[in-house]
């Protein structure tokens, strides 16, 4: 806010930095070499060449991605409500959600397609499963966090359990819930990736982006590869940027965190 | 006090939490309705317990206490609290907050909104119902909260050091409005406060309380008229009593 201009000025000129840099390395390499690095024209190229493909996938790992995350919300908010009733609850089960957390995705990808089939179903799984644990930790410290006054004055009142819930412990648990919402946004794209890598090639839908980046490395289609990075990229942008928004509109007008005077 | 019965009647009480040491000893006094009643006394005197003890929340462990003719218990929806802390919802506007004590009171949405520009306007917040709580000073977080316990327009308030974080000038203003929203509305107050010049202004009856165990001391009548403004803070009578009462408060914090 104090210096707008420089704001805008010094990502731009460090973009304007990193393209002249990597046209430099791509006029550096020899020229057997050159297939390593494509031009980001040629990758612009290449996105337009591939678009009926790439559009198709893309869609697909969109689809994926947004139920697996989805699910992910739902499910963890649910959990994060049962978790946040007594510690005893919490001791008993966290163990078992570090487990599903330190799953090796890749491992147990195999087993998923034999469970719910390959496609869609195993990426949507892969997804959930990504995502699912920034968000039900966050959204529980949240809910055990509330302010012992306000619990105090409710209890005063003589609140129900469901007002002392819903009317205090969730809307005061809604920055902690945002926390756990903007990690699994951007973990939700790249878990639909590698969902689609390690368990979607045989579906009949044609597969989402991270079997075409099979196929296009079996084709040695280099600036393909970079397009389809490109899009997971952008794909990734646009969940963050959805959920920055989300949490704007919910929280700016109350939470501290968007009236902070430093910096 | 002649022929209305009280309101709040303590007899005998006592009260400990458990096998742990007597923090209430044999508390004896009637409230009448209207009465203005300090609690003033060295820290661990009971002062908090008392009134978690009138608003039913902790049973007594000996002795008679009633409320409004009932069980604390059964007269705990006749009650409204008002704590040190401000204790908004951060979440909700001004006016949303106000209505917070109905909303758990069952009170329906039509009769709540009628209540809360009564108490808004009470409060002299009339126009900042759209604003959320950290646009407001400590003071006008106060007054709301004030006005949040006043909607319920109760037969008791019950004050927890309600002032006491704010600084001298704002919480003289919220004195003399305390007991300019008291003339409107007839509620029998019980506040309890570290402030002797604060309790004079406010009190028609100040109950001095020892503590180890917590008893009440000394009652001291305060008979300056109401209603009470700066001029009462600068005449002789009230000075006198700020005076014996601060005496009185150090012979029990220095036996």
């Amino acid at each position: 806010m104090r210096r707008p201009l420089l704001n805008i000025l010094l990502p731009l000129a460090i973009g304007v930095l990193v393209v002249a840099l990597w046209y430099a390395v791509r006029y550096a390499l020899t020229e057997d070499l050159k297939f390593l690095l494509p031009t980001p024209d040629e990758i612009w190229a290449a996105l337009l060449a591939n678009s009926e493909s790439l559009g198709r996938a893309t869609l697909n790992t969109t689809k994926g991605a947004l139920l697996g995350f989805g699910f992910a919300v739902v499910v963890s908010f649910g959990l994060a409500l049962l978790l946040s009733l007594s510690s005893l609850i919490r001791a008993s089960l966290y163990p078992y959600l570090m487990i599903l957390q330190m799953m090796p995705i890749i491992v147990i990808a195999p087993i998923l397609v034999l469970w719910v089939g390959a496609g869609l179903n195993s990426v949507v799984v892969i997804t959930f499963l990504i995502c699912f644990f920034p968000l039900v930790v966050n959204t529980t410290q949240g809910l055990i966090s509330t302010d012992r006054n306000l619990v105090e004055l409710f209890r005063m009142y003589r609140a129900t359990k469901w007002q002392e819930t819903f009317r205090l412990r969730v809307p005061a648990a809604l920055p902690y819930f945002f926390t756990g919402l903007r990690i699994a946004a951007v973990l939700a794209p790249i878990g639909a990736l590698v969902g689609d890598y390690t368990a979607g090639s045989s579906a009949g839908d044609g597969g989402g982006l991270g079997f075409q980046a099979i196929i296009y490395s079996s084709q040695a289609k280099y600036s393909a590869l970079f397009a389809t990075a490109a899009v997971t990229c952008v794909l990734g942008f646009v969940f963050a940027a959805a959920v920055h928004i989300l949490s704007w509109l919910m929280l700016a007008k109350w939470h501290d965190s968007y009236h902070r005077s430093d910096t | 006090m002649s022929g209305t019965p009280p309101i709040v009647t303590f007899q005998n009480v006592v009260k400990r939490y458990g096998d742990g040491p007597v923090v209430l000893d044999r508390v004896s006094f009637d409230a009448a309705p209207g009465d203005f009643i300090s609690l003033i006394g060295p820290s661990g005197c009971g002062k908090s317990t008392l009134l978690r003890l009138i608003a039913g929340l902790s049973p007594v462990t000996g002795g008679d206490l009633a409320v409004d003719g009932r069980t604390p218990e059964d007269a705990a929806t006749e009650l409204s609290f008002v704590f040190q802390e401000p204790t908004l919802l951060p979440w909700l506007t001004v006016a949303h907050n106000i209505e917070v004590a109905q909303q758990l009171r069952g009170v329906p949405a039509a009769a709540r909104a009628a209540a809360r520009a009564r108490a808004i306007d009470l409060v002299r917040l009339t126009g900042r119902g759209s604003a959320y709580p950290r646009q407001l000073s400590g003071g006008q977080k106060m007054r709301v909260s004030l006005a949040r316990a006043l909607t319920l327009e109760p037969k008791i308030l019950l004050l927890d050091e309600p002032f006491g974080a704010l600084d001298e000038m704002t919480r003289e203003h919220l004195n003399e409005e305390l007991l300019d929203i008291r003339e409107k509305q007839a509620w029998t107050a019980f506040f309890v406060t570290h402030s002797v010049a604060e309790a004079v202004f406010l009190s028609n009856r100040i109950l001095v309380m020892s503590v180890n165990p917590g008893r009440i001391h000394r009652e001291v009548r305060v008979d300056l008229p109401y209603p009470r403004t700066g001029a009462t803070r600068l005449s002789r009578p009230y000075h006198d009593l700020v005076a014996a009462v601060s005496g009185l408060l150090r012979s029990v914090e220095n036996p």
